[in-house]
């Protein structure tokens, strides 16, 4: 990105009819490590890859339960990402505490956007740095979102955000026929095929049986694999 | 964001009318420092805590006014489940104290397409508690998402607006009977003056609950037909209208069914018999009054 006279606060247009500063938030989304997620008719999953930044330090927690049926995967300032989950969890508490039921993804993810919304069109603040991928499930079944830092959002059947996102988006665009009918270890397998598609990374013990599973089937239609994960686990 | 109404007043909680905020920062048009990061406030009900005491006073020198009596009041509603539906019905008389002031007056109101309520108690309360619901089915419309509140949930948000204006010392001065169908399996609910909530088979409220119930206890079974669910209402109307002086003879029927939604029936009359001995004669049983 090139430093220009337009691109000082979020409220300047520039003559090309562009919003910097908002574009800027988006390219942080992308500094992240990818976020990937799909539904079938019955479960969304959410997988991020969590890689340390060196031998001596943990990775970041990039998933995070909002609500028994609402969860989020962030890629990008996860700071801003943990500060809009809070404001998630609240929504959702709120929602409980007045209705007794759990908070419809829509209207969250939309209480959400406006968030971000007002962000784009105040001098004195930021955008968001984070871009969210938010599963949920209510009375209208599995939903899917993505929530971007310009206020936009998007219902999705699978997606991935992040740092080299294309190859997995490619990966999902390819198999995304599959994915309806799909079970949940299935979901599974194609997550973390999107994820990393040589599992040069995945080397956690846990993924074993999902990624032997998918060797197994080799060329073939993926998933199969460990037993099922238990709802909003992460 | 939508503007939000007066049912949710972020500085005073669910049912009371205020600003949305206890210091109110209009969201980022007044001037920097509005919108304190972290401090998110929820877009629905209110941090139940967080009540600024000085917005409890209305504008001006005028003391802040609680409702300490009721003015103009509704009587019993009764309501059961049958096999297939809900129904309520009420009478349509509105008492200014004793007398039969407003004698059309509608009590039982279709919410949404799954639910109808019904209220006894102050009627000016009921229609502000009408004011509140239809916010609540216009931020649904405005969301154009094909959700909208069940009974349930709009049960249990009358029983926090009623619990929080009584934590006020301010009551909505009115019984509520929430019928409707939640998913697909019929649902009754009542909610009184105070917050206090829970839901059956059937229920009455007022004199009804002395009157309506003992009969409902005998003769109802929640796989009624709806004709069984309609005699045994309409002789509980009966009922309460020989024993219970502040009503009329004009009723209404609401019912929400899994055929057809909601509806609520014209006004009617029921045939009444009052050469009962017990009618006849008043003093008859009670000895020493002449």
């Amino acid at each position: 990105m090139f430093r220009n006279q337009y691109d000082t606060d979020v409220v300047t247009w520039s003559p090309q009819g562009r919003i910097h500063q908002v574009e800027y938030a988006m390219e942080a989304v992308k500094q992240g490590s990818t976020a990937v997620a799909l539904k079938s008719n019955t479960h969304v999953v959410l997988a991020t890859l969590n890689r340390a930044d060196s031998e001596l330090t943990s990775s970041l927690q990039k998933i995070f339960k909002v609500d028994d049926h609402l969860g989020i995967a962030a890629s990008g300032l996860i700071s801003d990402g943990r500060s809009l989950c809070k404001f998630m969890r609240s929504e959702c508490l709120n929602h409980r505490y007045v209705y007794e039921s759990a908070m419809p993804v829509t209207r969250l993810v939309r209480e959400v956007a406006d968030n971000a919304q007002v962000c784009t069109q105040r001098s004195w603040k930021r955008p968001y740095g984070v871009g969210l991928l938010v599963a949920g499930h209510d009375k209208s079944g599995p939903r899917l979102f993505y929530c971007c830092p310009s206020g936009n959002y998007y219902e999705y059947l699978a997606h991935a955000i992040g740092g080299r996102s294309q190859a997995a988006r490619t990966y999902l665009e390819r198999k995304h026929e599959e994915y309806p009918d799909a079970s949940l270890d299935g979901l599974i397998g194609h997550a973390l095929q999107a994820l990393d598609q040589d599992f040069k990374e995945l080397d956690e013990a846990s993924l074993q049986p999902y990624i032997q599973a998918l060797r197994d089937a080799e060329g073939g239609d993926g998933g199969g694999g460990a037993d099922g994960a238990a709802p909003m686990e992460s | 964001m939508f503007a939000k109404g007066p049912s949710h007043s972020t500085a005073l909680g669910p049912g009371c009318a205020g600003p949305p905020l206890a210091n109110p920062q209009n969201f980022g048009q007044a001037g920097p420092g509005a919108h304190e990061h972290g401090s998110h406030q929820p877009s629905c009900g209110a941090a139940p805590f967080a009540v600024d005491a000085s917005m409890l006073r209305s504008a001006g020198s005028q003391p802040h006014k609680h409702t300490q009596s009721p003015y103009v009041t509704g009587s019993s509603v009764l309501g059961i489940t049958y096999a297939g539906g809900v129904m309520l019905a009420s009478d349509t008389l509105a008492s200014y104290g004793s007398t039969k002031r407003y004698k059309s007056v509608q009590r039982l109101v279709k919410v949404n397409e799954t639910t109808v309520l019904g209220a006894g108690g102050e009627i000016s309360d009921l229609q502000y508690i009408l004011n509140m619901l239809d916010d609540l089915s216009t931020e649904d419309y405005c969301a154009d998402d094909g959700q909208s509140l069940s009974s349930q949930e709009l049960y249990s948000y009358l029983s926090r607006v009623m619990y929080n204006r009584r934590n006020k010392m301010d009551p909505l001065w009115n019984s509520l009977l929430i019928a409707g169908l939640e998913s697909g399996k019929p649902f009754l609910g009542s909610v009184n003056m105070i917050g206090v909530a829970f839901s059956d088979d059937h229920l009455a409220t007022g004199f009804g609950s002395h009157l309506a119930r003992p009969l409902f206890r005998k003769k109802h079974r929640p796989d009624m037909s709806e004709e069984e669910a309609t005699a045994l209402i309409r002789e509980a109307l009966e009922v309460c209208y020989y024993r219970d002086k502040q009503s009329i003879n004009k009723f209404q029927i609401a019912k929400v069914t899994t055929a057809g939604g909601v509806s609520i029936s014209d006004a009617f009359a029921l045939p009444t018999k009052w050469e009962y001995q017990a009618f006849v004669d008043p003093t008859r049983d009670a000895v020493g009054v002449w």
